[in-house]
């Protein structure tokens, strides 16, 4: 089955001509044709495009040009990533009709790679939420459980990946977003340092948060997607000039003598017995690899939710402004230019994002901007520096990706609860680091997600240590019951 | 109660949203229980901290004044919801 192949397997096999790019994008849209009325990852199929797209690298490949590095793999975006003339909705009514004028920084370097796009996936609208349930369109459906949900916000680019609808992805990740569900389906997803992946073209969310990340199979794949998107990119005034680097040259240096901070904040009460059970096994499996651990603490870990619902919904309601109905997206009609604004922003944005629009004004508003923005800010500071002294002993932090395995769809309604899952990434984004999530076990046959924590842009250590994990745990061959069972029914 | 009613209707208002009484309840009280929940951070001393608005250590970041191609009018109009002598057309703003 050509679309179960990994991004390394795929590229082997067209490099050796044993099948064609052709071949691999018309299994990979034939895939998507069966699963993903239930799945429900993508919110646009480019079919003509991508069987175009792969027919030219077959072209380039016959008449013996050199190959990109991923010339004729079939990957997904997210649908906050801007794609020249292809609709980028953001799964909002507000940008329902939009089509960019011009490719994110992350996807011209993607096709430039050779890579196919086979379309556009869901999310939660402009990427708050962990579940897509907030998505203005649909939920996508975890294709362990169709009951479940993927998590968010970019849960279509995360079971688009796990249902083998894709080689991989790209997502988002503010607070969490590629990574809680990347654990919530059993797949490898990775936030880079911040500044390490340009984000020109990526519609803001939180811009001091926001990082692009790969969604894929295993972790070597992770560190091929690595070498094609990131690096310096003048358009990105955050992004950061250091040279680029090859993540696939330290993947097998193995653990020994790796040392390995583990805080004891996140195997506290509010973490599932399962997953923490599930996290503990992986790290011994390090250590018996020759990985030193040790616990440590993270005192103000506690304090991330609250400093991020703070930040992050500041930083939204600011970047949101921009969706007035004048230049683009939706407009609804008014007589005057106030009662235009009003109707098109409360028509077209849903309620998570209204929420959050709501709290980022207030705590930015006039009287209230110290005592809540700014003591937000501080205590960033604060856990900051917590991550700065762990790492001043240890190379990297291991952690659950989330504090329980993927929920029923419709059965987390209040707001604050729903936050609470990001217990465990959100603290990451507000220190800038890299970090990524694999699958650790099972728990009642959905995946549990590993936390890897790394310095500011030691990327390629993390991906050593889940290398290293990865070739002893063998679950990256582990596919969902949705794979090679025909098609269950959705609800 | 952190916010009333009436704060709610504000921020509303600064936010550019309208919304219905029904829902200026609800919300009400959804961002009371964030805020309540902010309130935690109150119990940390900060007096001496430096707020982190970025973790990268970037001040202003210039470039050469150099004249680039930009986007054509033909270009950045295409998703106007409404045009009119190349421009974007708005309802009326001065009465």
């Amino acid at each position: 089955m050509l679309e179960e192949f990994t991004l390394a397997e795929a590229l082997k096999r067209l490099g050796k001509r044993e099948i064609s790019a052709l071949e691999l994008t018309e299994a990979a849209l034939r895939r998507i044709e069966a699963v993903d009325e239930s799945v429900k990852a993508f919110v646009t199929v480019t079919s003509d495009e991508a069987l175009a797209a792969a027919t030219l690298m077959d072209a380039k490949r016959l008449s013996g040009e050199e190959m990109p590095p991923l010339a004729g793999i079939p990957m997904a975006l997210k649908d906050n990533l801007c794609t020249k003339g292809v609709l980028t909705t953001c799964s909002s009514k507000i940008l329902a009709n939009f089509k960019p004028p011009y490719d994110a920084t992350v996807v011209e370097l993607l096709r430039a790679a050779g890579a196919v796009m086979l379309g556009k996936t869901n999310l939660d609208e402009f990427a708050m939420g962990s579940s897509t349930e907030n998505s203005a369109l649909f939920t996508t459906r975890n294709p362990w459980d169709l009951e479940r949900v993927p998590g968010g916000s970019s849960g279509g680019s995360a079971a688009a990946v796990a249902a083998d609808e894709v080689c991989f992805a790209l997502g988002s990740d503010t607070g969490g977003s590629i990574r809680q569900p990347a654990a919530f389906c059993g797949v490898v997803g990775l936030k880079p340092t911040y500044g390490r992946v340009s984000r020109y073209g990526l519609i803001a969310f939180a811009s001091s948060l926001d990082q692009i990340g790969p969604f894929t199979k295993d972790i070597s794949d992770c560190a091929v997607v690595m070498n094609a998107i990131a690096g310096y990119d003048s358009r990105d005034t955050t992004s950061v000039p250091l040279a680029s680097q090859d993540y696939t040259a330290q993947l097998s240096d193995g653990v020994k003598g790796l040392k390995i901070g583990v805080p004891k904040e996140y195997f506290a009460e509010g973490i599932d017995p399962d997953v923490r059970h599930a996290v503990q096994k992986a790290l011994a499996v390090l250590v018996s690899l020759g990985a030193e651990a040790e616990e440590i603490s993270l005192p103000h870990t506690d304090f991330g939710i609250p400093v991020y619902y703070l930040i992050a919904p500041a930083e939204a309601s600011s970047n949101l402004a921009r969706y007035d109905g004048v230049q683009y997206g939706y407009r609804a009609e008014a007589d005057n230019l106030l009662e235009m604004y009003k109707k098109t922003r409360s028509r077209g944005f849903g309620s998570e994002v209204k929420r959050r629009i709501m709290l980022g004004t207030y705590a930015l508003s006039s009287g209230y901007y110290d005592a809540y923005y700014l003591k937000a800010l501080k205590v960033r500071t604060l856990i900051k520096q917590d991550f700065d002294e762990a790492f001043e002993k240890f190379d990297l932090i291991l952690t659950p990706t989330t504090p329980s395995t993927a929920f029923k769809a419709g059965t987390v309604e209040d707001p604050l609860t729903m936050y609470l899952n990001d217990i465990c990434t959100i603290p990451v984004n507000l220190a800038g680091l890299p970090a990524l999530s694999m699958p650790c076990g099972f728990v009642n046959n959905l995946p549990v997600g590993l936390q890897l924590i790394g310095k500011p842009f030691a990327e390629a250590t993390i991906l050593r240590a889940a290398y290293a994990y990865e070739q002893h745990s063998g679950l990256a061959k582990k596919k969902p019951s949705l794979c090679g069972k025909g098609v269950p029914q959705d609800e | 109660m952190k916010l009333t009613g009436k704060e709610v209707a504000h921020v509303a208002g600064l936010a550019r949203l309208e919304m219905s009484e029904g829902e200026m309840e609800k919300f009400a009280v959804q961002l009371n229980a964030i805020l309540e929940f902010a309130d935690k951070l109150n119990k940390l001393e900060t007096k001496d901290i430096l707020p982190t608005a970025h973790v990268l250590p970037l001040k202003n970041v210039f470039r050469e004044d150099l004249v680039c191609p930009g986007l054509e009018r033909k270009e950045a109009l295409r998703n106007a919801p409404e045009e009119e002598e190349g421009m974007f057309r708005v309802p009326r703003v001065i009465e």
